[in-house]
């Protein structure tokens, strides 16, 4: 049966979107989204869509509790927005101050705005993953999945109905056979799999704010490539003169001092793709954030060799972002577009300012590779 | 899926408690429904047949994601209409229903006695769907975008309507438009019939003379425009604004729902309480099977439930039924027992009166939440469930408990139900500065309006009015004035509150 509601929720969902994409510039270069990420849903804070009216500071709003606690015991944080707990006869209409769109509409609306292209598959290889929900109950598991409310529910029946309960002395002692444990389903389902490599040079020229340029950019590289293709692993790989590979936290938030041989990385990156990530099964797609000040002695034309031999066959995409910093001679990316004037997987993309993410997210994914 | 034979056996049966023990309903058509359904008519605001708008689907959204993340699950739905509709949620299990449906007959009860509901309309269901009907015909002929313009503007202004106007003796707004249109004609005072040559002495002249200078004088005093300040706001603006029909029709459609739903509000913690009460009655005296003993304990704790540092409506107004029926069935009330201050005589206090039953009959007859909180919140009552009064802390950032006394709570469970939590807002002149400008005022009470809101409410209401708008308010001690002129926001200071 359709639901009458489905039209409403459309126009709604209609609504949220357009906003979003109204607002999608601001979005992408502030970074606002970022921490608002769920593992499938974004926040968003649409206050526009909510509909005003004559009401009250909330901040200021005093209110009754119940419970124990001493005079100036805290019992809530005061959040600007939050909404007065407990607030009596003021029950419907709670406020929505966010919105959330699942990443999937996020990442449509982005190839909408920056007109990206559906990304065509290179090999439709594809491995099947297993993937374990815990959505029932059973008699019989390990301790430690023993599902607690369940087993003295039970106990407490089996008292009750063998006249052993004494309410007087509420005493419920679980046996073996009343215990209940949390089990799990296996599903198996295809997925095509691409693989991001993120390479980020965090020499002493990197500063914060060029960190953040970068944090911003995979934001969304995730999430448009997440929409392409159903199992998106990635990595990251941080190096000055020596590189090695790291977990997300890490990578955003390393600082080293030395100097950069970006050479280091792409050989880290090649015996990566060698080893692991053989390109019959996996989408490449390799992006490289630096300042551009790579170390003399051969080390650029070491890198373009490798570029070149091992890497680009093997690969979907190379994006190279070059983030303007005051230290750095920004010379790399000059090198770069020398050398490869007709590659059709490689790209280049400066990034001078906050403002400028957004032009290079066209530039590395309009390619539709 | 449960024996629907069965439920509807249990029905009758509860339908015969409920009345044995005084209730007294509608008939009630009871539909059952599956939780996507159930959570669609919640949006709906009980109504199935409302018109479009994105805000149901906004409604919707939320709960949908509320209840996948458990937060909340809706068991009742109950109706105030003749005959009531009850919604019933298909997966439940029989002791939820048999929960469930002592629960709706209390509410229906309450819908069809409680005095602030008298005046609200019992063919409701046909009514939204009239209002449907005509909404969705006004999207066809003038377009769906431009309704909706308009209805999100309606909703900015929905809740400025006076629910306490219905029981004004004028039984509504306390002017008219003739009344105004008779502004214009000369004063004639009203003659009492003579033959010619008496007149002088029936109708003396300077008697005349007298009358016609006193009515006068009340038209000066009446010629503001409104005569007094207006609270209904919608209905001022209903007959003033330059809308054309069909806008008109629309404002005045929100309008009668606002006033449709307003007693909901203003009753949510006896309603709840009322329901609770009876619901507990029913079942642990007559509809409990000792095999469902633990499941009915188990949902009770869960309505019953106190988050800590609030207040559960349900919770709070089945105590404080119990609380009164307690007092009058031992005489704890009246002049004696309040300055009795020996605590030995008041804890066994106890003149066997038995009035208790008959007291909650009266107390759901003739309160509102507003004076149930004021007449029957007691210290030992705030004592026993542990209530206190909380407050920012504007140091730490923390909402703090401040107070344990009754007055400090009886004056914040007051204040958050005053005007059903909305600033109260009155129209004080729709000619300011006779440019035909509307100026609203904001009786403030200590609390702020919010800034954002209020400048976004503006803007909505020049839509209807076309010309400046303004509204009187304090921020902290000074008594500001925020307009709107169709393109700009201004903001201008005028005294000191206190000179206010």
């Amino acid at each position: 049966m359709v639901q009458r509601i489905e039209q409403d929720l459309n126009r709604f969902r209609q609504i949220v979107r357009g906003v979003v994409k109204k607002e999608l510039k601001k979005f992408v270069t502030t970074g606002e989204l970022i921490g608002k990420k769920g593992k499938d849903l974004v926040s968003i804070p649409i206050n526009q869509i909510e509909i005003p009216n004559f009401r009250y500071e909330t901040r200021k709003l005093g209110g009754v509790g119940q419970g124990d606690g001493d005079l100036g015991t805290p019992i809530a944080v005061g959040e600007d927005g939050q909404e007065g707990a407990g607030a009596a006869g003021n029950a419907p209409g709670r406020h929505i101050l966010e919105v959330d769109i699942t990443l999937e509409e996020l990442a449509d609306i982005l190839g909408e705005e920056l007109e990206l292209p559906k990304i065509q598959p290179k090999n439709k290889n594809s491995i099947a993953a297993e993937k374990d929900r815990y959505t029932s109950i059973a008699r019989t598991g390990p301790e430690s999945l023993r599902h607690f409310k369940r087993t003295f529910r039970e106990a407490l029946k089996r008292e009750i109905a063998s006249g052993n309960y004494d309410p007087k002395r509420p005493m419920v002692i679980p046996v073996k056979e009343d215990r209940r444990y949390r089990s799990w389903r296996t599903t198996k389902s295809p997925e095509t799999n691409a693989v991001i490599i993120y390479v980020m040079d965090v020499s002493g020229s990197m500063g914060d704010e060029q960190k953040e340029v970068v944090r911003i950019e995979s934001f969304w590289i995730d999430t448009w490539l997440k929409r392409q293709y159903k199992g998106l692993k990635t990595k990251y790989i941080i190096h000055d003169a020596a590189a090695q590979l790291v977990d997300e936290d890490t990578f955003f938030h390393t600082r080293e001092s030395g100097g950069t041989r970006i050479s280091s990385a792409y050989e880290l990156c090649r015996s990566l793709i060698q080893q692991e990530l053989s390109p019959n099964d996996w989408n490449i797609y390799v992006f490289h954030f630096s300042d551009g000040d790579n170390w003399g002695g051969g080390d650029t034309e070491l890198c373009l060799e490798m570029l070149r031999k091992d890497i680009l066959p093997a690969v979907n995409l190379f994006c190279y972002g070059q983030v303007a910093s005051p230290y750095g001679s920004g010379a790399f990316i000059t090198d770069l577009a020398k050398a490869f004037s007709d590659e059709e997987n490689l790209v280049l993309s400066e990034i001078n300012r906050r403002e400028d993410i957004y032009k290079s997210i066209k530039e590395f994914l309009g390619k539709g590779k | 899926m449960i024996d629907l034979d069965e439920l509807r056996r249990w029905i009758k049966k509860i339908e015969g408690h409920a009345r044995s023990y005084g209730l007294d309903f509608y008939p009630v058509i009871f539909e059952m429904v599956a939780f996507k359904q159930m959570n669609e008519v919640a949006s709906f605001g009980g109504f199935p047949v409302r018109y479009p708008h994105w805000r149901f689907g906004m409604q919707y959204q939320y709960m949908e994601r509320s209840y996948k993340y458990g937060l909340h699950k809706i068991y009742e739905m109950v109706i105030n209409n003749n005959p009531c509709y009850a919604y019933l949620l298909d997966n439940n299990k029989m002791i939820d229903q048999k929960m469930v449906v002592a629960h709706v007959y209390a509410h229906c009860d309450f819908f069809k006695n409680n005095a602030y509901f008298s005046v609200t309309n019992r063919k409701m269901m046909d009514e939204m769907a009239n209002h449907g009907m005509r909404i969705r015909r006004y999207g066809m002929k003038y377009g769906y975008e431009v309704v909706e313009d308009f209805l999100d503007t309606c909703f900015s202004l929905e809740n400025l309507i006076d629910p306490e106007s219905a029981f004004l003796p004028s039984g509504g707004s306390a002017y008219d438009r003739q009344a105004l249109n008779d502004e214009d004609d000369a004063i004639t005072v009203p003659k009492l019939k003579s033959k010619g040559y008496m007149d002088s002495y029936i109708n003396p002249p300077d008697y005349l003379q007298r009358r016609k200078e006193e009515m006068e004088e009340a038209r000066k005093r009446e010629g503001g425009f409104p005569p007094k300040p207006e609270k209904d706001i919608l209905m001022f603006l209903i007959q003033y604004a330059p809308i054309p029909t069909w806008q008109r029709d629309i404002l005045s459609m929100i309008r009668e729902e606002s006033y449709y739903f307003a007693p909901q509000a203003q009753t949510k913690i006896m309603n709840e309480g009322w329901a609770t009460y009876w619901h507990t009655k029913i079942m642990t005296r007559k509809c409990l099977d000792d095999s469902e003993l633990i499941d009915y304990a188990d949902h009770q704790s869960g309505t019953l439930g106190v988050q800590p540092g609030q207040i559960n409506p349900y919770k709070l107004g089945l105590e404080l039924f119990k609380d009164i029926e307690y007092r009058w069935d031992k005489g704890r009330f009246g002049k004696e027992y309040d300055e009795c201050d020996d605590l030995e005589t008041r804890t066994t206090w106890d003149l066997d009166l038995g009035q208790g039953l008959e007291k909650i009959f009266q107390v759901r007859a003739i309160y509102n939440d507003m004076n149930f909180i004021d007449d029957f919140l007691t210290d030992e009552f705030c004592r026993e469930h542990k209530l206190f009064s909380y407050r920012l802390n504007e140091k730490t950032g923390m909402y703090e408990i401040d107070d344990r006394s009754l007055e400090k709570i009886k004056e914040n469970l007051l204040f958050s139900l005053t005007n059903s939590g909305y600033p109260y807002v009155t129209v004080v002149d729709g000619n300011y500065e006779n440019r035909g400008e509307l100026y609203l005022k904001h009786r403030h009470d200590g609390v702020d309006l919010r800034v954002d809101y209020a400048n976004a409410t503006l803007e909505r209401l020049f839509k209807i009015w076309t010309r400046p708008v303004h509204i009187q308010t304090c921020v902290g001690e000074t008594v500001h004035v925020r307009s709107f002129d169709g393109s700009s926001h201004k903001e201008r200071t005028i005294t000191e509150k206190t000179a206010a």
